[in-house]
């Protein structure tokens, strides 16, 4: 037993040891993905293209969480909304007639209203980057990133138990309301 | 050089944890390379054995018994014309095979395939793998729609429908599975203080396996039967996965033509296959990882009587005669190639083939003498066991699809909605209890 501790002890150390590499160079491409295929989700007419553009846009996030240390957010990102989601959202957009959704013209112009948004969002954040700064470490936090997992699993089930099961309990009545809508009325 | 290479070959971590770019890649290409080297054998083997099933004789003409049969077909395949439909999106057209192989790929990076030979070790191994295999549908979805054809696109819905499906309840037997990793060698759940010196749980694919070797016991053998039952879940929830028979709806050729790869031809074409068959071994190793002991061999803590033969082997008699196994395999196949040549017919037009194929057994002869060699051999045997455990998954596909009937849809849909996840959940439910009642 004593061999078998040491042996997973090694193991959990063996994760904090990798060091990370070239992190400037990935964090500007995977932002730039981030940011373009984000564009393109919006200005796409095509719906398929915009579901395909916010795939790679989740995809770039999951690696950027994973650059911070968060391998298990990352993984659930991309198992959860790359995977699962998306292709539920492909899957109805395939459904849909897309010839005539791409010949209709939007008229509810709502450009004004969202640049108003979008300017708002920025000044936010301009704000909280210029007096935030003593706020946030400087240097991100050196968790080990073997007990990311571990983590959160205790977060969860230890001090935001209640929260947890209130989120699950609010998913539950979805399922059920889903299910009542989509079965036959007698 | 030479030695860098040793200094490498002792040290007991993958190039991923060591950090070491060189071998990082090295593994990157042995692994695609291997594993697109296992699509091409597969490809002669299917063929070979479902037409031995069906009382045929199977590929005959290329090579001897049809060995260059493959090589012969994907020749064919990268000469063929290219052809892209008139009413096709050509950017997603073009994006749907490359989409498919690397997702397809991508999930061979955690894939243990012995204590040091994976190309990485992640902490979210088993995650990581099912995220990207299930991302796999994706470029099937984007082939389907991007056809314009009616088939692709039945076929790419079907498949789409069918993964989101069977993605639950194989996630829940790996959920049972990766429990029985949080548990020490008596079936009790580690404590908190325990797990506050690294001992916990792992998602990680290298961890799950070295769990099974500190608990003494496959995953599939522990808490009888409920391992078995979540391994037999994920054994068929694998087979859906992978769009393969029965469950091959999705390019269901009495309905759909060929389902979602109908417009594809050449090249392309070749890339879903491709990706199908990488797909197969990657879900292959997921089921052996976690159930059936990866890398370690069968009676792994049973190490037999002390032997020492000076210089060579100190250890165990069982474990010295396992490691000689791979050896002994490839002697096997060197004297299977050389009967071969002595029963060739003893004619002009056969020459070629008996040199070439006496030629091949050397080689294979030559390998086997190099795995003899004590270092070779040490770091060998565990991609033997992984190797050979995947091989009989990759048998059991082809077995499949020779004997069972293809699912109606709504069968497809009953199985894994009303028989599968109710099932998974209950082994899921099952283990927890029992471990923390035993």
């Amino acid at each position: 037993m004593s061999m078998a501790v040491a042996l997973l002890a090694a193991e959990a150390g063996a994760g904090q040891t990798m060091t990370p590499v070239a992190t400037g160079f990935f964090f500007y491409l995977l932002s730039a993905l981030a940011i373009i295929s984000a564009i393109l989700v919006i200005t796409r007419r095509n719906p398929v293209h915009c579901a395909l553009s916010l795939i790679v846009t989740l995809l770039s996030l999951a690696s950027l969480f994973l650059m911070l240390y968060a391998p298990f957010v990352a993984g659930v990102q991309i198992m959860v909304y790359a995977g699962g989601i998306m292709v539920l959202f492909l899957f109805v957009i395939m459904l849909v007639n897309l010839e005539r959704a791409l010949k209709e013209e939007q008229f509810n112009k709502q450009w004004l209203a969202g640049v108003a948004v979008a300017l708002g969002l920025g000044a936010l954040f301009f704000v909280v980057y210029r007096n935030g700064q003593n706020l946030f470490p400087g240097t991100p936090l050196e968790l080990p990133e073997a007990q990311n997992t571990q983590q959160i699993g205790l977060g969860l089930y230890q001090n935001y138990l209640l929260p947890f099961e209130i989120a699950s309990l609010l998913l539950l009545v979805a399922i059920v309301g889903a299910v009542v809508m989509a079965k036959k009325r007698s | 050089m030479l030695q860098y290479f040793q200094s490498y070959l002792r040290q007991p971590v993958t190039p991923g944890e060591a950090g070491n770019y060189l071998w990082a890649t090295i593994y990157v290409l042995a692994v695609i390379i291997g594993v697109s080297l296992v699509v091409l054998t597969m490809n002669w083997g299917e063929r070979k054995a479902l037409a031995h099933m069906q009382i045929r004789l199977g590929p005959m003409r290329v090579g001897p018994h049809g060995l260059l049969q493959p090589i012969a077909d994907a020749i064919k395949l990268l000469i063929k014309e290219d052809i892209v439909p008139a009413g096709a999106d050509k950017p997603v057209f073009w994006l749907a095979p490359v989409a498919v192989v690397i997702t397809a790929w991508t999930t061979l990076l955690v894939v243990p395939f012995g204590r040091t030979h994976a190309i990485t070790d992640m902490n979210i191994g088993i995650l990581f793998m099912l995220g990207t295999s299930s991302l796999g549908v994706m470029g099937i979805v984007m082939a389907g729609w991007s056809s314009n054809s009616h088939y692709p696109l039945l076929g790419s819905l079907r498949s789409s429908a069918q993964m989101v499906s069977y993605e639950v309840a194989m996630g829940l037997t790996v959920v049972s599975a990766i429990l029985m990793t949080a548990m020490n060698d008596s079936g009790m759940y580690l404590r908190h203080a325990e797990s506050a010196n690294g001992l916990a749980g792992t998602l990680s694919m290298i961890g799950i396996v070295q769990a099974q070797a500190t608990q003494g016991t496959w995953f599939v053998f522990k808490f009888f039967p409920l391992g078995l039952i979540a391994f037999g879940i994920f054994a068929v929830a694998m087979v859906a996965e992978t769009n393969r028979a029965p469950f091959d709806l999705p390019e269901a050729e009495s309905e759909l033509v060929a389902g979602f790869h109908t417009e594809y031809s050449g090249f392309r074409w070749s890339l879903f296959m491709l990706a199908e068959y990488s797909g197969m071994v990657a879900v292959s190793s997921i089921a052996v990882t976690l159930w059936l002991g990866g890398w370690l061999r069968p009676f792994a803590t049973v190490h037999g009587r002390r032997i020492e033969i000076p210089h060579y082997w100190q250890g165990g008699a069982l474990d010295f005669a396992s490691a000689l196994l791979p050896a002994l395999l490839f002697f096997g196949l060197a004297l299977a190639c050389f009967l071969a040549v002595a029963r060739m017919p003893k004619l002009s037009v056969f020459r070629l083939q008996t040199v070439g194929l006496a030629l091949f057994g050397a080689l294979l002869g030559f390998v086997g003498v190099v795995l003899l060699a004590p270092p070779v051999r040490d770091r060998v045997q565990d991609v033997f066991w992984f190797g050979a455990k995947v091989a009989v998954f990759m048998y059991l596909y082809i077995w499949y699809r020779a004997t069972f009937p293809r699912y109606r849809f709504d069968q497809l849909m009953r199985v894994g909605w009303k028989v599968l996840l109710p099932a998974g959940l209950a082994v899921l439910i099952a283990t927890a209890v029992v471990g923390v009642v035993l």
